[in-house]
């Protein structure tokens, strides 16, 4: 039933945005039955909501979208799927207590007389699948326990049974080991040759080229080009993939790098990251770069001190930092603005001004009693230098955009002192004039002698911010460039397998 | 502070409040709870036959005593998002241990520093697990509620020790001069200003709100989330126990089953006192006079020749009617703030945005 002559799906000029984000500028792809079709981007390329259009969570703004020819417009996952499209995720969500077959039929059990649920005929079934799939796992047991590999061949034996014309795999073997990966592609070649189509995304050049019959790139939310994977490479797929100027967008003035201020040694954590050892001197900046996932946020949550480490240390400005200690921190110079600024980096339900006298009230107590009228004292000023809009100090930032949230929080950190600025995402979800702002604030802070460890999956920010740059790699640190040996296509080696290649 | 972003002036300043004092001070829950409460009183004066009678300040404060003194430490717990349901064990473990004391020939200041010793542990042992073993209060405390209400009837059995000598128990009844006001109020009003303070005017009483509106934001902050509820739980031990000696002088009586139930009577009085029981709001002034309206109002029901029954059904219809009208308050105010609009639109927003910035 292998039928190339119409695609499978069809998206042109979709764009999607969220409140002043733009997620998705132009998402274009074609993909053909019976192909193996690889997505691939940075992080933030406009992929995942892509995906998410496609399988009905979110809903395009603009755009055409055409499933097998015909025009499609999906308000809800359950509309995607009974048209039969099927989306793999990363970490498979199942029911861990009721049995693989069970979450197969979840909600369209078959029915024997008196309507009562016709079991031997489920399992019969998902017997039947499975050997389809090749895979041997007891269609009575329980999800629970299953392995990662093994829950998403859950869900793909889901998606076969319910016939589904498309299968979207959105970095299906980022969990997986050598062989899981092997099986799941013996799957994916399979339902191939059934005539399905399917998409890949994944950050492994080497799976790619295994596996996938076309590539399509996508960059800053846009469509860039589709290739046939046997007529291109790693080298052009990585250009497309960075190719842009970046040295002007954000604008780092030099500074002159002094002293070391933070020293990490050999920080350990098993399965998390391993023998991470780095330095951030005065008036530099540091980039972390790496994909998503590879372990930035966690290093500098155990530099900081949320995190435990298992080995290794840290020192501040010569002296040792107690481990697990944020309070410790806090007192050597440390700040750190976390990557979820609603759920770690402010009390949204709280004031502009407790807010941003959060970290400093202790030193606002004037003979044990530490009142409002401090706090607001101490607050006004810097909410004012970073230009926070606001109508009042008492007013709640739960009500605030991101990019003034993001303000509360940098001037809260600012107003420490701090000797170490640590920023996971400075600018994420945020407007673009205020991102301007952050990058210009950054720049004059290294300008007078602050320290910044700054974490971005947006390389150009990365690119243009950081005199240095760290990239890391599942859970090491890959590679250290200097400000002229990074390029995109560097990081980008450095931060995928290609790295290893190319060495 | 060298790390100004700005060699400029500060450009931009800001009212400290975005409403007028007396909107703010008197458009609050604790506002309304202290209204009803006078209204009740005044109602009562005139309507009620002997509530202004000499004994009846006396003993309203008498028997609202322990219910005051528990519910200050308990707001503070509720406020951080957890709970204590072991309070009123404590006042029975504390009162036994009183008693047994006493019975065994120590003076009566010993034994009941012993006996706030014994809440200081119990409530230690409740913040432990709680706060640095991470176990949920709820549960918790209904496991300790058991277990020092065993202890306390396993330490005395049934019967009860009611030797106690006068000088301590009539203390317990004593007023200050003419005013028939009791003088425990007076360590009533000294522990309420110390947990004000604390709630109200310091850096740790931040913290708490901190922790029941974002507790991963607290932490992140720096807030030593561990150590506060820890230290809360111990509070909160200590004054129940407190409570227990207060108590046991109070009817000359200790007894394993003193103060059973009373955890209830205190929550209900603080939730009433528009502490949230899911953390971050409330304030100490509205949880006593929460506490009192509980009492003012079963003083002059009783009075009135209304049966205990009736009484708590009425208690009960108020407590349901407080929690009905702040999620009634919260829908409405959702309703209004939807409709205002927040931030700027990006579209107009140019790089550079800083100069445009609505002036206040």
């Amino acid at each position: 039933m292998a039928t190339t002559s119409q695609p499978r799906l069809v998206l042109r000029d979709v764009r999607k945005s969220f409140g002043p984000v733009v997620a998705l500028r132009s998402g274009t792809i074609e993909v053909a039955g019976g192909s193996i079709h690889a997505l691939v981007g940075e992080n933030g390329a406009g992929k995942s909501t892509l995906v998410k259009i496609v399988a009905g969570v979110h809903r395009r703004d603009a755009g055409e979208m055409l499933l097998d020819g015909e025009a499609v417009d999906f308000g809800s996952t359950a509309e995607s799927k009974a048209s039969g499209v099927a989306v793999i995720y990363q970490e498979p969500t199942l029911f861990p207590d009721l049995s693989v077959t069970e979450n197969i039929f979840m909600g369209r059990q078959p029915l024997t007389s008196g309507r009562r649920i016709d079991r031997s005929a489920m399992y019969a079934e998902t017997q039947a699948l499975f050997d389809r799939l090749g895979v041997s796992i007891d269609p009575r047991r329980p999800a629970l326990g299953l392995s990662i590999a093994d829950q998403q061949i859950i869900e793909i034996a889901k998606a076969i049974s319910l016939d589904a014309r498309l299968l979207i795999m959105d970095e299906p073997t980022a969990a997986l080991s050598g062989v899981e990966v092997e099986r799941l592609f013996a799957v994916a070649r399979s339902l191939r040759d059934e005539g399905r189509g399917l998409v890949f995304i994944s950050h492994r050049f080497d799976e790619v080229f295994a596996l996938c019959d076309m590539v399509t790139v996508m960059r800053d939310g846009e469509y860039v080009a589709t290739r046939p994977v046997a007529d291109t490479g790693v080298d052009e797929i990585v250009s497309l993939m960075v190719g842009r100027e970046v040295s002007d967008l954000f604008p780092k003035t030099p500074a002159t790098v002094g002293a070391p201020v933070l020293e990490v040694e050999g920080l350990n954590r098993t399965g998390v990251f391993h023998d991470v050892s780095f330095e951030v001197r005065a008036g530099e900046i540091v980039g972390l770069a790496g994909l998503v996932g590879a372990g930035r946020s966690e290093i500098a949550r155990a530099v900081f001190g949320v995190d435990r480490y298992e080995s290794g240390s840290v020192r501040l400005a010569g002296k040792a930092v107690p481990q697990h200690n944020p309070r410790a921190a806090i007192r050597a110079g440390m700040a750190f603005i976390p990557e979820d600024r609603r759920k770690q980096g402010l009390v949204t339900e709280a004031s502009v001004a407790r807010n941003v006298a959060g970290v400093i009230r202790r030193g606002l107590t004037r003979g044990g009693v530490l009142t409002q009228r401090a706090e607001n004292r101490a607050a006004g000023p810097w909410a004012g230098k970073l230009e926070v809009k606001t109508n009042a100090l008492d007013a709640n930032a739960v009500t605030m955009s991101g990019g003034n949230q993001q303000k509360v929080v940098i001037a809260k950190w600012l107003a420490t002192d701090p000797k170490l600025l640590i920023i996971d995402e400075p600018t994420r979800g945020i407007d673009v004039g205020t991102k301007a702002e952050v990058h210009r604030l950054l720049s004059e802070l290294a300008g007078q002698g602050l320290a910044i460890l700054m974490i971005s999956s947006e390389l150009p920010e990365v690119l243009g911010m950081a005199d240095r740059v760290l990239v890391v790699c599942e859970g090491r640190l890959s590679a250290e460039l200097s400000r002229d040996e990074a390029t995109p296509e560097n990081v980008m080696r450095a931060a995928t397998h290609a790295g290893e290649a190319v060495r | 502070m060298s790390t100004a972003t700005t060699d400029a002036p500060t450009r931009r300043t800001y009212p400290e409040y975005a409403q007028p004092a007396w909107r703010r001070l008197l458009v609050t829950r604790e506002t309304a709870v202290i209204a009803l409460l006078v209204a009740v009183i005044v109602y009562s004066l005139v309507r009620v036959p002997n509530f202004d009678g000499p004994l009846t300040l006396t003993y309203l404060l008498l028997d609202t005593t322990p219910i005051l003194l528990i519910a200050l430490p308990m707001t503070l717990v509720i406020i951080t998002g957890e709970i204590d349901l072991s309070v009123a064990s404590i006042v029975g473990l504390s009162s036994v241990l009183l008693g047994v004391l006493v019975e065994a020939g120590w003076s009566v200041p010993m034994a009941a520093a012993a006996a706030i010793g014994s809440g200081v542990v119990a409530g230690g042992l409740n913040g432990f697990l709680v706060a640095y073993v991470g176990l949920p209060s709820l549960a918790l405390t209904i496991g300790t509620l058991a277990l020092y209400r065993g202890l306390a009837v396993g330490l005395l059995g049934t019967k009860a020790v009611t030797e106690f000598p006068d000088r301590w128990t009539d203390l317990a009844t004593a007023k200050i001069g003419e005013t028939g006001i009791p003088q425990v109020m007076l360590l009533f009003v000294v522990l309420a200003l110390a947990f004000a303070w604390l709630l109200h005017f310091t850096s740790f009483g931040r913290g708490v709100y901190d922790i029941g509106l974002n507790e991963e934001a607290a932490h992140f902050t720096g807030v030593a989330v561990e150590r506060t509820k820890f230290l809360l739980f111990v509070f909160s031990g200590a004054v129940s126990a407190l409570a227990g000696v207060y108590f046991t002088l109070r009817f000359g009586t200790a007894r394993g089953d003193n103060a059973s139930g009373m955890e209830l009577a205190v929550i209900a009085a603080v939730l009433l006192g528009g502490v949230s029981i899911f953390g971050g709001r409330g304030k100490l002034h509205g949880v006593i006079a929460g506490v009192l309206l509980i009492g003012v109002l079963s003083s002059a029901l009783r009075l009135d020749g209304v049966t205990v029954n009736v009484t708590n059904i009425i208690i009960g219809l108020l407590l349901v009617a407080s929690v009905v009208s702040t999620s009634v308050l919260a829908w409405a105010s959702g309703l209004t703030s939807r409709r205002t609009p927040t931030g700027s639109s990006p579209q107009n927003a140019p790089l550079g945005v800083e100069s445009q910035g609505r002036s206040t």
